[in-house]
């Protein structure tokens, strides 16, 4: 047997209080003005309370993500790792992780911003200034920039010549102390730390130098070709 | 012996506008996840992939719901949304942990849907925000991700507490017949919301 029943009598009692719309429309109201005063409220919390959350979870600001375009993540083997150096150069040059490390070595600790809104502070690269591994390429007087292709395909990003010469832009084989991570663009990522992330080409396996800088994977999909922190793409 | 009586507690529209709610929801944290998770999103790939089944997941959600309310019982839904709105004097006393009468939606079952309704509109517009970022730098504020990635875990919370008194807690969980199959046992709805049973069972 089923019993359907009458449908509720509307009533104003005087004694009913509209909890329901009140919660509704106050969480939307925070959680909308919260795209105002949500990321600085998050780091002072994350100030307060240094860990809240531990390493299973990124905060929401705080922590490494992994973004990816292609539809597998390389898995390049360090051992048979070769970088190409190749356009506006004298010398072509096909490098091995052990012929990078022959040169001057650089060390820093700089911090990871990301354009969507999270950023890791105090992570230390160790690895090559790309001025040390041009430098016996011979760059030619047209070469005015670099492009740096990923085996992620078809990703791939530039930096001017002066961009790429700043003396925080590097080459970077270890991070924190160990080897590049699959994830984090093993065995050879580009680290430019006055950039968002975009820029940070991971798992680089060859540098053309080129007249104009090309335009990124990125930049294709209209974020700025410098991506200077702070002052590009409105973050 | 007399059969088991049941009664009518979800209209169609209600459950339709529940199951799609709660599906889309477990294909949008799943996929979420994939793309949250340093973690999952190395064991899995594929991200532009999962991104898109999250994108378009969402966009299904949207269309479904207003074709659901466009085709639905709207007039049922108003009743519901009252229903849902207005608080008591026995719901104040139930919020605070008295076992006073409840009507067919208990004070918790209230503060559920106004916080579940509140966050899936948050989910959207930061959503629609990331997505547009991604196309025009104008749409790109740093706070989106926090808000988009709090409500996640919020929304995980909300979803543990649900889950375990519709499906496990054994007083509970016979509520989860009346969103399957929209009828309750009537013994049930009479302790379980008896302001309900005993204002609206004409016949028993």
């Amino acid at each position: 047997m089923l019993v359907e029943p009458e449908p509720p009598v509307p009533s104003e009692r005087p004694s009913e209080v509209r909890l329901g719309r009140a919660t509704f429309l106050g969480v939307t109201a925070v959680g909308l003005s919260s795209l105002v005063w949500g990321r600085s409220a998050w780091e002072t919390a994350a100030r307060v309370f240094p860990n809240a959350f531990g390493d299973a979870l990124p905060p929401p600001t705080s922590g490494w993500r992994i973004y990816t375009v292609a539809a597998t993540m390389p898995d390049l083997d360090p051992k048979t790792f070769r970088l190409e150096l190749a356009g506006e150069i004298e010398r072509p040059l096909s490098l091995s992780l052990a012929d990078l490390r022959s040169l001057p070595r650089a060390r820093q600790v700089s911090d990871f911003e990301c354009v969507t809104g999270w950023k890791v502070e105090d992570v230390r690269w160790e690895g090559v200034r790309l001025g040390d591994v041009l430098e016996p390429a011979g760059v030619r007087p047209a070469g005015r920039a670099l492009a740096f292709v990923s085996a992620e395909e078809p990703y791939l990003d530039s930096l001017t010549l002066d961009q790429a010469l700043l003396q925080d832009t590097m080459l970077a084989w270890d991070m924190d102390g160990r080897p590049l991570t699959r994830p984090h663009g093993s065995p050879l990522r580009l680290v430019v730390p006055q950039m968002y992330g975009y820029k940070s080409v991971k798992w680089v396996r060859r540098i053309v130098v080129t007249p104009e800088p090309v335009l990124g994977y990125w930049e294709q999909r209209g974020y700025d070709t410098d991506a200077w922190i702070g002052r590009s793409n409105g973050a | 012996m007399t059969a088991i009586a049941y009664v009518r507690r979800f209209s169609l529209t209600e459950r339709a506008l529940h199951w799609i709610h709660a599906s889309a929801f477990l294909v949008l944290l799943a996929s979420g996840l994939v793309l949250y998770l340093p973690s999952l999103a190395t064991a899995v790939g594929r991200r532009p992939l999962v991104k898109e089944v999250h994108v378009v997941t969402a966009l299904l959600w949207a269309v479904a719901l207003v074709a659901v309310v466009a085709a639905g019982d709207r007039r049922g839904l108003r009743r519901t949304l009252r229903e849902l709105d207005r608080f008591d004097e026995d719901d104040g006393r139930w919020l605070r942990g008295g076992r006073t009468p409840q009507g067919r939606f208990n004070a918790g079952q209230k503060l559920n849907a106004a916080l579940t309704a509140a966050f899936a509109l948050l989910f959207a517009v930061s959503g629609l925000l990331l997505w547009l970022g991604e196309r025009d730098t104008r749409f790109r504020w740093d706070s989106t991700l926090v808000l988009h990635d709090v409500l996640t875990l919020l929304s995980l919370g909300l979803l543990c507490g649900h889950l375990y008194l519709a499906v496990i807690h054994p007083s509970t969980r016979h509520a989860l017949r009346g969103m399957t199959l929209g009828s309750v046992r009537e013994d049930w709805a009479r302790e379980h919301h008896a302001k309900w049973a005993s204002r609206d069972f004409r016949d028993s």
